[in-house]
């Protein structure tokens, strides 16, 4: 048991980041305003929340709209429950900027912000005579729940699912790589081994990614393969380990295979980590964290985020671990039956 | 080995079948329905799935072996 205990944590972080994923709230926010595209003059609007409580907190409801930097004062017309609520505003024919944001305000799920959500045909650039003198009064406690990000929703727990199958796949293709170096300066059969099965285990993790990617692009960007330089980049790196196993099998003579696999194993691992560590920070791309950091930034997560990611990205990690190591054997047991080499 | 393959040709039937549907709606609906949550159930499914079809084949080839194992022990 004593040497098992890497296993045990395994489980234990594996069921608490599973159930944590779907247990933890998700904050307040806007999902909806029922129009998009307003024309000046009197509207009534319908905003759609999501968790919020219009309806228990309706005292200290407040809305707002703004326009560049300047605030239009509502009218509450009517609570409907608690995440309807109809408003109205004026809007003037003159606005700094035709796209206008919302504001919500109340004292149970504090401020909620929409950006973009509405947009003001035939407006001409002025500024707005009456501006509204924005109170905001409340002592909210949001509490501890994953955040509200406008189209992702409570699709943002996929972030405990989808990014540690990657970094599990780092972690399991890191392991080929340093055994293929070490083929290469010592060529014992054992490396060449671990430098297979390593690349076998860690491209079930690449698929893995892939697809549950494909499934969480289709409906947080729109569409199930999207042009971003992550996206190709992921399925470039797969092809190239697939071009592994293809080239391993291509070659009969045993020593041959190992040393030619072994070199095109260290150049994959390095194409590898420029096309997903190093090229999406130089550029554009629907990731979150773009320009900079090709993961989730500090800004995106949150302390409750954290809790749940980083456990998860662990106990991944130690499960492909365990998966590779069992292979590992399995294949050490095969080498032994076949070819009767040392163990 | 045979009936998974035509398990998996199938699968990306259905698939490329819905994505390349009409009507999209009924996805949509589905998986937007409470704030996409089932986006959610979904990639969590497709992941226990796909560790759990791995496990079944590492488990088949090991009784291949466990099999060559005892052929061998009978002959000596």
């Amino acid at each position: 048991m004593r040497q098992n205990w890497w296993k045990v944590l395994c489980i234990l972080l594996l069921v608490y980041t599973l159930g944590m994923t779907f247990y933890i709230r998700l904050n307040p926010g806007i999902i909806a305003i029922s129009e998009t595209t307003i024309q000046p003059g009197y509207t009534e609007l319908t905003l759609v929340g999501f968790n919020t409580h219009f309806e228990q907190a309706r005292e200290s409801l407040q809305i707002f709209v703004r326009s560049d930097s300047n605030f239009i004062c509502t009218d509450l017309i009517e609570v409907l429950d608690n995440d309807k609520v109809i408003f109205g505003f004026i809007a003037p024919s003159e606005l700094p900027s035709p796209s206008i944001d919302i504001f919500c305000n109340n004292d149970k799920d504090g401020t909620l912000f929409l950006g973009n959500a509405l947009f003001c045909e035939g407006v001409t650039k002025g500024d707005i005579l009456e501006d509204c003198e924005v109170v905001v009064e409340t002592d909210a406690q949001t509490g501890f729940g994953y955040p509200f990000q406008p189209r992702i929703f409570e699709s943002i727990r996929n972030l405990m699912l989808h990014v540690p199958m990657w970094f599990t796949m780092f972690i399991i293709l890191f392991i080929s790589f340093v055994s293929s170096i070490r083929y290469l300066s010592n060529p014992k059969k054992e490396w060449d081994l671990r430098a297979e099965t390593s690349v076998n285990v860690g491209l079930v993790f690449a698929f893995l990614g892939l697809i549950t990617g494909s499934i969480w692009a289709r409906f947080a960007w729109g569409a199930w393969w999207v042009n971003d330089p992550q996206l190709n980049g992921a399925l470039v790196t797969t092809l190239i380990y697939i071009g592994y196993i293809v080239l391993r099998a291509g070659i009969t003579d045993d020593q041959k295979q190992a040393r030619v696999a072994a070199v095109f194993n260290i150049f994959a691992y390095v194409i590898l980590f420029i096309l997903l560590m190093i090229l999406p920070r130089f550029s554009e791309g629907l990731h979150p964290g773009k320009g900079g950091n090709p993961g989730f930034n500090t800004y995106d997560l949150n302390s409750s985020l954290r809790a749940v990611f980083y456990p998860a990205v662990l106990g991944w990690i130690l499960l492909g671990y365990w998966i590779y190591h069992l292979r590992l054997r399995m294949n050490r047991l095969r080498n032994k039956l076949y070819y009767d080499e040392e163990l | 080995m045979k009936n998974f393959k035509y398990l998996v040709f199938a699968f990306l039937m259905l698939v490329t079948e819905i994505a390349s549907a009409e009507q999209l709606s009924v996805l949509e609906e589905t998986f937007f329905a409470s704030g996409k949550i089932y986006v959610v159930v979904t990639v969590c499914m497709v992941i226990l799935i796909g560790i759990f079809t791995y496990l079944f084949r590492t488990e088949r080839k090991l009784k291949e072996l466990e099999k060559e194992v005892y052929a061998n022990n009978k002959e000596s």
